[in-house]
């Protein structure tokens, strides 16, 4: 095959694998948002369960995980600032980079290895056992079913988990600051909050929720897809987890450029 | 839905199912070329046929699980296949379907899964369905495991879990398949037995995908014989009991198919297609 006949063809996959992952997202958001006003009631039960599972059920290791990365951002920043004697800068540069960057990130992260990768087992072990078919056969729509409640779930814990780990992340520079840079905790704190404006926590916020249902399109998509075969599940968890990472850097980068020049 | 009028809305009015020249395609490769065949209401339709005949994927079509190239599929009158999706729903809820593999839902107890249509379609109380699900789950001879999740079942017990969850509805035509599959003697005897007794104390119409003899001719009143995509026979057990098509003998008398060679020849021998020219 000419290697444009491949760049052709790669291209037309890509779109129709982001053409997959929109009509998915319109579905489970027309199951959230519009059809429980006329016909189908919100599965509100459902998307608790999940939140649970998504959100709270998170929280030690993405606390734990944000804090050790504040720790981190506060030693890094701090083998520089102290060359130039602006040590105390430290909690800013925490506060920013936290806020704005690695707290939805690594928030994300966490999320595609723990909920993103178990969406598309669960759904890939129910396509192998018929589950999905038996659903269909009962007059039952798949993504209202399976895929509205994730949906609705992700986007409500994303934020929620974002907002915790920016204050483990704070917490964590805090740690450094009171130990090695001469703060006490609450001129830490005060730094913290001086350095920050609400536009750095929202524009990690509106990424955060753009992270989540990026993470549950490719999730439940992958899950779908999965071939006849277990072994094709573990392939889908698997594809689902790197082309997560994936999408959600390219998800980071269109909207870190976006607030960018937008401002 | 022209054919409606005339001497053929007879036909689909009289029969639960009625199946014309229905075709099915994979991509390039054609799986059923052009089935024929009634299922007069109440009555019993055991579709025969070997490995890759073609026989799952006719059952899969009747349920909507595939979507014919061409042909028509008249469910209670109404053309399955060229209907619009709500409606398709709606004739879906009068229909049940047992999967090879039972298909429960393993994240639900035995009791949700016969639950779950009637949540999700009716308006009944609580109590009402609790009700419905232990009268569902006494009729298939599972007593008292409503809370049982599915995994904690065995094979013979789950494929009758999965007939209490299709009678949830109260169908109007049950949907088996390979119900005896990978079952011992006995506990296939025993959901012979039960689909007997479903179609007599109901009066169901019951459409059966099996390979197993016995158990064709024993719950079968009509039979079909699908063979590479075509139905080969089409009759009563006796009548296909006494066939002398070279085919129905072949299966009836277990002959066994020569040695498949390679890929092509496999191909071949699933579609009874000549295979593409490879370029």
């Amino acid at each position: 095959m000419p290697f444009t006949d491949s760049i052709g063809e790669a291209t037309i996959n890509g779109l129709a694998y982001v053409g997959d992952l929109a009509r998915l997202t319109g579905g489970a958001v027309a199951a959230n948002f519009t059809q429980p006003i006329w016909s189908k009631p919100l599965r509100w039960k459902r998307a608790v369960h999940q939140a649970m599972a998504v959100g709270v059920e998170a929280l030690p290791i993405v606390s734990l995980i944000a804090f050790f990365i504040g720790v981190i951002l506060a030693l890094q920043g701090a083998y520089e600032l102290r060359k130039l004697g602006a040590l105390q800068l430290v909690a800013g540069l925490v506060a920013l980079a936290v806020t704005r960057e690695l707290g939805p990130l690594m928030t994300a992260v966490m999320v595609i290895g723990r909920s993103g990768s178990s969406f598309a087992a669960e759904i890939g072990t129910m396509k192998v056992n018929e589950e999905l078919d038996a659903l269909q056969t009962m007059a039952l729509k798949p993504v209202h079913f399976l895929v509205a409640p994730k949906f609705l779930a992700m986007v409500l814990m994303m934020p929620c988990l974002t907002v915790w780990s920016d204050f483990m992340g704070v917490l964590g520079g805090g740690l450094f600051g009171v130990t090695n840079a001469g703060f006490t905790w609450g001129t830490y704190f005060h730094a913290t909050i001086v350095a920050l404006v609400l536009h750095d926590v929202l524009t990690g916020l509106i990424k955060s929720v753009m992270f989540g249902l990026v993470i549950t399109a490719v999730g439940c998509q992958e899950g779908f897809s999965t071939g006849l075969g277990s072994e094709q599940v573990g392939r889908s968890t698997t594809s689902a987890v790197v082309k997560s990472i994936f999408a959600v850097i390219a998800v980071d980068l269109v909207f870190t450029a976006l607030f960018y020049f937008a401002k | 839905m022209v054919k409606q009028e005339g001497a053929s809305s007879d036909v689909m009015r009289n029969n639960a199912i009625v199946v014309r020249d229905l075709r099915v395609r994979y991509g390039q490769r054609e799986i059923l070329h052009g089935i024929n065949f009634e299922v007069p209401a109440n009555e019993t339709l055991v579709i025969l046929g070997g490995s890759g005949s073609g026989k799952s994927t006719l059952l899969r079509t009747l349920v909507g699980l595939e979507t014919p190239s061409s042909g028509e599929i008249w469910i209670r009158g109404k053309n399955f296949a060229g209907i619009p999706e709500p409606e398709r729903d709606e004739l879906r809820k009068k229909m049940g379907m047992s999967f090879q593999s039972g298909a429960l839902f393993g994240s639900l107890t035995v009791g949700e899964n016969v639950a779950l249509p009637l949540r999700e379609h009716t308006q009944l109380d609580e109590s009402t369905i609790q009700i419905i699900v232990r009268l569902k789950l006494d009729q298939v001879g599972l007593s008292g495991f409503e809370n049982f999740m599915p995994s904690q079942l065995s094979g013979g017990m789950k494929k009758r879990a999965a007939v209490a969850r299709a009678l949830a509805m109260d169908p109007e035509i049950l949907f088996f398949d390979e119900p005896s599959a990978g079952l011992d003697p006995i506990i296939a005897a025993g959901l012979d037995e039960l689909i007997l007794r479903l179609k007599r104390a109901f009066k169901m119409t019951v459409l059966v995908v099996t390979h197993e003899l016995a158990s064709a001719f024993l719950i079968g009143d009509r039979m079909i014989l699908v063979n590479k995509g075509y139905i080969v026979a089409n009759g009563t057990p006796a009548e296909l009991q006494a066939s002398k098509d070279p085919r129905v003998r072949q299966f009836l008398d277990r002959v066994p198919e020569p040695e498949v060679a390679g890929e092509i020849d496999y191909l071949q021998m699933l579609t009874g297609e000549s295979p593409p020219i490879r370029q």
